[in-house]
């Protein structure tokens, strides 16, 4: 927090975050909500794991159950994994492309709250009758036929924070095409940036087609129709298209950003520039491309016939040499350097034999036959998890403790960093490694209980202990946090001996970022200028006003105005007085539209002679 | 720090080690012991693909481990800048061509395999079941024989039976892991597997497609024969004739208490297209109860007192009035009588 804000009373605080359009702002607040989403969606897995430290267990019902599984995959994917990440993109890609914000900071803002909105929505569900319990996947029939709301919430609830993230993407992609500094050329970019920039281009093209899917289960459980009733025409295995249309990106789009976080630190703490730089951005690239073209390989058993699983398993396996590329470009970039090895850099090398492991299950999977075995198992269970946590949590939080100084202004507490480390990497491969054996033993995944005597005891009973230690981490880096807002280290501008630009400011970033744009001459350009200059940046245009954007508070009402009119499509069927809540959400969230298309908002300047007043 | 992560790794092969001394699971249900011929194929491409990932996971550790081992910053050294290598051509075209040779050797025996239990050309003359998928129970009907079952699939050994899956509700997935690979049950688009069991024995059947709250206890068994039992079998079944006149008491006071409560409304004895509810005509031969209990006959006063405690969310809960305590157990004992055949899963060695 900077000194500013210290001063401000509570409510300017919140009022300040409400209407707030500043990238960093914004950023936090997206570190917040996914954090608490995550300790949510954690608790669950707990809830679930303990369901499962025995055979026959009824710590939980079976329709609970149902409801945890949903809510987990549901609320890790989409309301903790892509905020945090969001967060990270929006706190520090602007600064690593030196630019002054995003190039959109009022969708920006609409962006986040769109996501918060849409998170509350789904959580709602737990008290007005019970959570969606279809799966994170909603396979339909299942989805369409469920009593109660609850996938109607889940339809609403990613429907709005869906088109949040499609709003950050689009940012993103015109922020980086347009406001790189003077020198900083495409190649110039450093990875995080890259990753940021590839996975927009796949959330423009992914989002819409689970848009289209939600908006097809919207109509089927709301207004009628019958996209997926078999018995009126429908047919129940295009959804499983749909989805996956959208969700094998997705599975991109989270772990691209994290290999972009682990290749900067990886650079940053070997002292060396990361080897094989285009290598790694065209395997970016490509992998992302690919993503695009292998999404039947969740649906080897839904009866494609051979010569469409044979494709898929090709086009599956072909996407192991570009990541296969990246393993070895790291490992190259560590060899020869001099490395440090810190909490940042713990993430980061544990990243690499666990995401290893993840990607050779990943080619195991793509052998459609072998699949036959594998699918809809716990060795299933474990390769997503090798992946998404090995890969993307990871990512989350070595990205947390390397940039954690930049965005709070703090150094993260060295010893409980290493402590989080310690148990949650055990803790993790406690937890799952043992999970491919139980799917290959016969334990297919989403099962309420197992049976007594079918040696599926030990494995369960290890697994959950493991989830013990993954909490206990977890835990630690809460109380790592609090701990650090409170009496952390303060952080020099550039605490790490950092290359890219975020390093050349201060930590935090004063809210217009960069007085003057920097000069950029290469890639990792403060390094260029510490090993061949004077040690900063050149600036490349004179001091000069600063134009900034005005906060708002309209991103906030309208989201709210979605929000509510959701729950006036869900329950208009049953109860009138929900047209009020649609019709009138729907004026809310329109007329705010309105507002912001009528209303001329300028922006404001900072004036050179304030900026001068400004201590370097 | 490093011997940490070295004894944690060692901790793993001991652990991995430990899984395979102790069994690869339970036999006739762990995919790991494969005793048909899906399984079989399915186990051949999971121990190959293992093994190629394996070496590359050993040669991605090698390098990591020494590259830590050797380039950690060391004291006195916190000046010194590394080089700073662009990349390595001959590096780089190593280490992409080499995995996409790895790929292929994975990729050519998996497109064969696929294809070949994709192959349904001998199932013309072989032995079809229809096979639907309920919410939460498997009815299997033998085309042509004017048989039909539920939970428990009788099939020779050594031959392939065909399976022509559909579902009646949500989506499900047919899975014998010990037998063969899952296929899945859809409501639409009939899909078609075959198992070739080698061995005779009750196989572990499960549901591996999320179908709703009693998805894990939607289990059912193969019940592999000779081909000689299959045929008397078969027999026994055709012979069943549900307007038998009783025999005892037992049976006049059930097949009473089945009219009243009308059970026949979901539920045949004696082959009957009607698949509402499971068929009944060998209930008492049946390996489980439910697919899941022992067949007992607490277990089935039990279940017939109030199913929802066995299985939740099932079907059959509040279709009929509640029963005494005393209908409860003539009822049960007329069910339990209903044993058409010598050939059981008992006598398969369940």
């Amino acid at each position: 927090m900077s000194i500013a804000t210290q001063n401000k009373g509570f409510a300017a605080v919140l009022w300040d975050y409400l209407t707030t359009v500043d990238h960093k702002k914004i950023g936090k607040l997206y570190l917040y909500a996914g954090g608490l989403f995550f300790l949510l969606g954690g608790l669950e897995a707990m809830i679930i794991r303990i369901q499962l430290i025995e055979p026959e267990n009824d710590f939980i019902t079976a329709g609970l159950y149902n409801e945890m599984i949903t809510m987990h995959g549901t609320t890790m994917i989409f309301l903790a994994a892509m905020p945090l990440l969001l967060g990270l993109m929006n706190a520090i890609m602007p600064l690593q492309i030196g630019a002054r914000d995003v190039a959109f900071p009022f969708l920006n803002s609409l962006g986040f709250w769109m996501f918060l909105f849409g998170g509350i929505m789904l959580n709602v569900s737990w008290f007005t009758g019970g959570a969606p319990d279809a799966g994170w996947t909603a396979y339909s029939p299942l989805s369409t036929t469920s009593p109660g709301h609850g996938v109607d919430y889940y339809i609403m609830g990613l429907q709005l924070s869906g088109a949040g993230t499609l709003m950050g993407g689009i940012n993103f992609l015109v922020t980086i095409v347009n406001m790189r500094a003077p020198g900083m050329t495409y190649m110039r970019m450093p990875l995080f940036t890259w990753t940021t920039f590839v996975i927009s281009v796949l959330i423009l093209f992914a989002f819409p087609a689970l848009t289209v899917g939600l908006f097809l289960l919207m109509f089927d459980r709301m207004f009628g129709a019958a996209f997926f009733d078999v018995a009126l025409g429908g047919n129940s295995i295009i959804w499983q298209h749909i989805f996956w249309i959208f969700g094998h990106p997705e599975v991109y789009i989270l772990v691209l950003p994290a290999f972009g976080i682990f290749s900067d630190i990886f650079s940053t703490f070997s002292k060396k520039r990361l080897f094989g730089y285009t290598a790694m951005v065209f395997a970016t690239v490509l992998i992302a491309f690919l993503g695009f073209m292998v999404w039947a390989h969740h649906m080897f058993t839904v009866g494609m016939g051979p010569v469409a699983n044979s494709i898929f398993a090709i086009a599956t396996m072909a996407i192991a040499v570009p990541t296969g590329i990246k393993i070895f470009n790291w490992l190259l970039t560590l060899w020869g350097g001099q490395i440090t090895i810190n909490s940042a850099m713990l993430w980061a090398l544990g990243f690499i034999p666990t995401f290893t492991l993840g990607g050779m299950t990943g080619v195991m999977v793509a052998a459609s036959v072998a699949d036959y075995q594998y699918h809809d198992t716990y060795f299933v269970v474990a390769h997503f998890h090798y992946v998404i946590v090995g890969g993307v949590v990871f990512g989350i939080l070595a990205g947390c403790h390397y940039w954690w100084p930049k965005i709070f202004g703090r150094i993260l507490h060295e010893g409980m960093g290493k402590l989080t480390f310690w148990t949650f990497f055990i803790g993790f491969h406690l937890t799952f490694f043992i999970q491919h054996f139980l799917g290959l033993m016969g334990m297919p995944r989403r099962y309420w209980v197992f049976l007594e005597d079918q040696g599926l005891d030990t494995g369960n009973f290890i697994s959950t202990i493991g989830a013990f230690f993954m909490a206990f981490g977890v835990i630690v880096f809460l109380i790592n946090a609090i701990y650090t807002a409170i009496k952390g280290e303060k952080a020099p501008a550039d605490p790490w001996g950092g290359r890219t630009l975020e390093w050349a400011i201060a930590s935090p970033p004063p809210y217009y970022n960069f007085k003057q744009l920097p000069l950029v001459r290469g890639l990792d350009p403060l390094w260029i200028e510490k090993v061949e200059g004077k040690g900063k940046m050149t600036p490349a245009e004179p001091l000069g006003d600063v134009h900034m954007p005005n906060g708002s508070f309209i991103p906030f009402v309208m989201s709210l105005g979605f929000f509510i009119a959701s729950f006036g499509f869900i329950y208009h069927a049953t109860h009138d007085v929900a047209y009020l809540f649609l019709f009138g959400g729907m004026a809310i969230g329109l007329g705010s539209m309105l507002v912001r298309s009528l209303k001329d908002d300028h922006g404001y300047h900072i004036t050179k002679e304030e900026l001068e007043r400004e201590a370097d | 720090m490093l011997g940490w992560m070295g004894k944690f790794r060692a901790l793993f092969l001991l652990s991995s080690l430990a899984l395979v001394l102790s069994g690869c699971g339970k036999e006739n249900l762990t995919a790991l012991v494969p005793k048909g011929y899906g399984a079989e194929s399915s186990l051949d491409l999971i121990i190959l693909t293992t093994v190629i990932m394996l070496f590359v996971f050993a040669v991605v550790m090698v390098i990591y481990v020494i590259a830590l081992v050797r380039f950690r910053k060391k004291k006195g050294q916190e000046d010194y800048i590394p080089k700073q290598v662009e990349g390595n051509h001959t590096l780089e075209t190593i280490w992409t061509v080499i995995p996409i040779l790895l790929l292929i050797i994975i990729a050519v025996p998996t497109v064969i395999a696929t294809f070949d239990l994709a192959d349904d050309a001998g199932a013309e003359d072989a032995i079809n079941v229809n096979v639907t998928g309920n919410q939460y129970w498997w009815h299997f009907d033998y085309a042509g024989e004017e048989i039909q079952t539920s939970q428990d699939l009788y099939i020779p050994v050594g031959e392939r039976v065909y399976l022509n899956m559909l579902s009646s509700d949500v989506i499900h997935s047919l899975w014998v892991p010990s037998l063969s690979g899952k296929m899945d049950v859809n409501p639409e688009n009939e899909n078609t597997m075959y198992i070739e069991a080698y061995e005779e024995g009750v196989y572990w059947g499960k549901c591996a497609e999320f179908c709703g709250p009693s998805h894990s206890l939607m289990d059912f068994k193969v019940v592999v024969v000779s081909p000689e039992e299959y045929e008397e079998w078969v027999a026994d079944m055709q012979n069943v004739d549900p307007e038998e006149p009783a025999d005892s008491e037992i049976v006049e006071d059930g097949q009473q208490l089945f009219e009243e409560n009308n059970c026949m409304a979901c539920h045949a004895i004696g082959s009957s297209p009607v698949a509402t509810g499971p068929n009944l005509t060998n209930f008492g031969d049946r390996s489980r109860l439910a697919g899941i209990e022992d067949l007992s006959k607490d277990n089935l006063v039990k279940w017939l007192k109030n199913p929802e405690l066995i299985k939740p969310g099932n079907k059959m809960t509040g279709k009929y009035p509640t029963l005494s305590d005393e209908d409860a157990d003539k009822l049960a004992d007329y069910l339990l009588q209903l044993q058409p055949s010598d050939i059981t899963p008992d006598s398969a060695g369940n």
